[in-house]
């Protein structure tokens, strides 16, 4: 049963509530005027410790279209948390007046800690370098609605794979789903962490530097923008950024029904050529992201007491 | 092999890994107890080749998991009259709460001082324990 639980970390559901929560999505998406009125009188506290306008924005107007309300912070400068109080005793506080609360904060751990000293429904909206389950929520959903499922695709993971916590999350998430083929592609320097591939059991694995040498294969293709602040030398970052960056010419041998999706922002890692192409995804992963949210944060108020 | 009285009523910490004795003598503050304790080292084994060995004559209370932690190669032998009344063999705990700190300074439990921090064993073949609210690795056969 999914109501009053938290959401800390993408597992904390299982595969049957993650079903019931893409239905409830997908249903959304095709009606949503049906939905409109759902949470009246329910109030959702925004607490964002650091700045995120995509996620925030995107889980405020999950809340609003549901009918509920929202109140909070953008930044921990306007609230209590300025004069030292402690994430326990503002959860505690917040969860007098809210009934459900959505947390983003720069220390990892942050959301579970708030979970502990929380009675009303926490949601992580994303805790440093650490989990953005959310996020991958929105991946999922993205691939079980275009793809038609998750199982038994072959998924490439394009550019920094070592810090990316995105795609970490993604690859731990779908690692659950049965015969999939995971392609890494990336330089040597930011290739995918030992300790991931090894939580992928019997699945697939292949890596490589080279998307096109790959791409005709994938059926998924997600990318993550390589981060300047990650390299030593300039030179070296210039390079190896332009290597993977997604043009055109290069989707030329992809699949027809390949999907290209991106957590954006995007900077330059997909030419803006690619935009019109109809398996570029990208801006409609981040729409399936308001619907997650929405369905998420019904499922977690009212179980399956919903229209 | 050097003699040791043997003990009336209480504990013998055996099987300890080879240079391990000493830490475990002082984690359990037996350095600073006025009744009689040894720990002798570098004992002839045929298991490990070569062991430590701490003997407490007194009952005192022993936290296990930490023991586990530290060496989950130990045997617990609770003596009493003279004689073996139990022995207890430890592994490496699933879970320990309060003993370990993160490391991570990006982690939440650095900053809020939180003591009870929960480690939860990921892989026994490595020793590897994560953090509860980071996931940060501790490897317990490394610190």
């Amino acid at each position: 049963m999914i109501k009053g639980k938290h959401l800390i970390e993408p597992t904390d559901l299982t595969l049957e509530e993650l079903e019931l929560l893409f239905d409830l999505a997908l249903a959304i998406e095709s009606k949503p005027k049906d939905y409109l009125s759902e949470l009246n009188g329910y109030l959702l506290a925004s607490l964002f410790y650091e700045p995120s306008t995509r996620t925030r924005f995107s889980f405020e107007a999950a809340m609003l279209r549901l009918g509920g309300q929202v109140i909070g912070f953008s930044e921990p400068n306007s609230s209590s948390v300025s004069k030292g109080e402690s994430v326990a005793d503002t959860i505690r506080t917040v969860a007098c007046y809210a009934d459900i609360a959505v947390m983003r904060h720069p220390k990892e751990g942050a959301p579970k800690l708030a979970s502990k000293h929380s009675p009303i429904p926490i949601i992580n909206a994303g805790d440093g370098g650490h989990q953005h389950p959310t996020q991958t929520l929105t991946d999922l959903l993205t691939i079980r609605s275009l793809k038609g499922t998750i199982n038994q695709n072959v998924v490439g993971f394009c550019g920094d794979l070592k810090f990316g916590r995105t795609v970490h999350s993604l690859v731990k998430a779908m690692a659950r789903y049965d015969n999939m083929t995971f392609v890494f592609v990336s330089p040597p320097e930011l290739a995918m962490p030992a300790h991931i591939k090894d939580s992928l059991g019997s699945h697939n694995i292949i890596e490589v530097n080279n998307l096109e040498d790959v791409i005709d294969q994938i059926d998924i293709l997600y990318m993550t923008r390589i981060q300047r602040e990650r390299f030593f030398n300039e030179e070296e970052y210039l390079r190896l950024k332009s290597y993977f960056v997604l043009t055109k010419d290069k989707l030329s041998t992809a699949k027809d029904d390949m999907i290209v999706m991106h957590p954006l922002p995007r900077v330059d890692e997909i030419h803006p050529n690619v935009d019109e192409d109809p398996r570029a995804v990208y801006f409609q992963q981040a729409q399936y992201g308001m619907y997650v949210r929405m369905a998420l944060i019904l499922k977690l108020l009212k179980g399956d007491a919903h229209a | 092999m050097l003699k040791v009285e043997s003990i009336k009523k209480g504990i013998v910490i055996d099987h300890i890994s080879a240079g391990l004795g000493y830490r475990i003598f002082t984690e359990l503050k037996l350095d600073q107890v006025d009744y009689t304790t040894a720990l002798i080292r570098n004992v002839p084994s045929k298991k490990l080749g070569k062991k430590d060995l701490i003997k407490i004559d007194n009952v005192v209370d022993l936290d296990l998991d930490m023991l586990g932690l530290l060496d989950p190669n130990i045997t617990i032998v609770i003596i009493e009259s003279e004689h073996v009344h139990e022995k207890i063999k430890l592994s490496l705990p699933k879970k320990v709460h309060g003993i370990l700190k993160c490391k991570n300074p990006r982690c939440i439990s650095t900053v809020e001082k939180i003591e009870d921090i929960a480690f939860y064993l990921v892989n026994p073949d490595t020793h590897e324990y994560r953090c509860e609210y980071c996931d940060t690795p501790y490897y317990a056969n490394k610190s």
